[in-house]
């Protein structure tokens, strides 16, 4: 079902824990639908990502998805941070089954998320962001859909 | 060999080598067509009319109530549709319940469709339906009441008996998907007050393929496949002579064995529910305590998700299944779990293990000793978990 990358991540993953005091830290994703992701930025004041954390709740491909995109913006300055797409977190892990890009889909959103509450805090304004839609606490009251 | 130890015995289970040693000769030289009347064929007119009987005896039935089928969904099938069918005169109401299987949820759906209407009971928490909520349901329109024996995903044996005698009592028909539990409980159609029954073989030792429809005479049903004269004409094709062998087969060796090997199950499950309650916090046992199918253990990890720890059981060569959505394909977690009352994302978090007879005491150590170290590596990777004791160091 997985790739051999997808496993290896799920399997070891990289940067998995917390950072105190972080820069920004981003939490997306629903436990209705059974993934939420956090992400932990560290950014110095030239704007470069020097660390970076993650912790998730969902299935393998969730941790695998989060696992790599904290690889692929740990070093990278912001802007280029802002360029890793889903699409990338999926190249790099040799692809998802359909049923799970939406995990792809919220790695990025995480990363996102993560330097909004940077860019908040910091009162600067990052190019091509926008305020997070997703909210853990979204849909919690919700009624359910009738069977 | 690498470790196997197969924990998934509600999805299918291993097929006995005396069900194989029944089934071959049918493969090979005895493959005649029972309709052929050169005697070299009739010879397995015999063994479907000798399994017919044997099933039937395990019921308290007759062997010309006993319709054979490819399994446990066309049953569910059969008995929803052609009893709507047949009865449709009568009323266009039916009762089942919101933890059924799906080939009865679709199926009612489906004759929804059709302009049936279809009350889908609530159980409580422990997956039980009230019998007043039953009782509170039935209409003068109700030709049909399908409830489960016992479910697939957490075990939960029903109050059938009762529910049977409910349906007697207002002349509804009563159908019991009996899928999980025929072959690990005692049923008896009479004391059961049941009217139909669906069973299949692949859950109790027997081949895949092949199940049965237990018919009460007298019930008016029609034909579910059209053509020969098979199954009293009511399901035309020729047999599936080897499933038949094999099925009546995996049936007698399933009641010879019972008592001890639930007995068995019933011991080392209880071990397994024990220890993973103690030794795992925050986990919660999903299903009847007492009433409960006896190789059934379903639990509940708080802040973890399904698939993740079925992968990581996997790799420790342990074999389980879950409720959780990403197992399935779909955004919700299973309908079973969400109708005993569990929020979204504990749904998410279950694992079902489900003995059978060969498991040892040492397996079980395996699995909880893997568990354990598997939960909390994955709550040491959970925001909630995270979030969770935050909260409560504050």
């Amino acid at each position: 079902m997985y790739t051999e990358k997808v496993m290896d991540h799920f399997q070891h993953p990289r940067n998995m824990g917390e950072i105190e005091n972080a820069s920004g830290v981003g939490t997306v994703g629903n436990a209705k639908c059974g993934d939420i992701m956090r992400i932990y930025l560290d950014i110095d004041e030239n704007q470069i990502i020097q660390d970076v954390k993650f912790k998730t709740f969902g299935c393998g491909a969730a941790v695998a998805t989060s696992s790599m995109a904290t690889e692929l913006v740990k070093g990278k300055n912001i802007k280029e941070a802002m360029e890793v797409t889903n699409k990338a977190v999926m190249e790099a892990l040799d692809g998802l089954p359909p049923v799970k890009v939406h995990c792809s889909l919220l790695a990025e959103e995480a990363i996102h998320a993560a330097l909004w509450d940077y860019a908040e805090k910091h009162d600067i304004k990052i190019e091509g962001l926008s305020k997070p839609k997703s909210d853990i606490h979204e849909g919690e009251e919700e009624e359910e859909e009738e069977y | 060999m690498e470790k196997l130890i197969y924990l998934d015995n509600a999805a299918t289970t291993k097929t006995a080598p005396e069900v194989v040693e029944a089934m071959l000769p049918y493969f090979t030289e005895k493959f005649g067509n029972p309709s052929s009347v050169y005697s070299f064929a009739s010879g397995n007119k015999d063994v479907i009319t000798k399994q017919r009987e044997t099933i039937a005896k395990t019921l308290g039935a007759k062997s010309n109530e006993i319709y054979f089928t490819a399994g446990g969904s066309e049953s569910d099938n059969w008995a929803l549709k052609a009893t709507a069918d047949a009865y449709q005169d009568k009323g266009n109401h039916i009762i089942t319940t919101k933890i059924e299987h799906h080939a009865i949820l679709h199926t009612a759906e489906y004759l929804e469709k059709r302009g049936f209407e279809v009350t889908y009971l609530d159980v409580d928490e422990d997956g039980v339906v009230r019998l007043e909520d039953l009782e509170a349901a039935i209409r003068p329109t109700t030709i049909l009441i399908s409830v489960m024996f016992a479910n697939n995903e957490i075990g939960t044996i029903q109050p059938i008996k009762e529910i049977g005698k409910i349906a007697h009592e207002k002349g509804i028909l009563f159908h019991t998907d009996a899928v999980q539990a025929f072959g690990q409980v005692p049923i008896d159609v009479d004391e059961y007050h049941i009217d139909m029954l669906s069973a299949s073989g692949h859950k109790l030792n027997g081949p895949k393929g092949i199940g049965f429809l237990y018919i009460r005479k007298g019930v008016k049903i029609r034909s579910f496949v059209h053509g020969g004269a098979q199954e009293r004409k009511r399901r035309a094709g020729t047999e599936n002579v080897p499933g038949i062998a094999g099925l009546g087969a995996a049936v007698s060796r399933a009641v010879r064995t019972m008592e001890e090997r639930t007995a068995k199950e019933i011991e080392l499950r209880n071990y397994l529910i024990e220890r993973v309650m103690n030794e795992i916090p925050y986990t919660k046992l999903n299903g009847h305590r007492e009433n409960r199918l006896p190789n059934n253990a379903n639990f509940s990890f708080r802040f973890i998700e399904g698939e993740a720890l079925l992968i990581k059981l996997d790799m420790k060569g342990i074999c389980g299944s879950s409720g959780s959505a990403c197992t399935s394909g779909s955004l919700d977690p299973s309908h079973v779990l969400l109708a005993i009352g569990l929020p979204h994302e504990i749904a998410h978090g279950s694992l079902r293990l489900t003995l059978n007879e060969e498991i040892s005491k040492e397996d079980i150590d395996y699995v909880v000793d893997s568990l354990k170290e598997i939960v909390a590596d994955l709550r040491s990777m959970s925001p909630l978990y995270e979030d969770f004791i935050k909260k409560e160091n504050k």
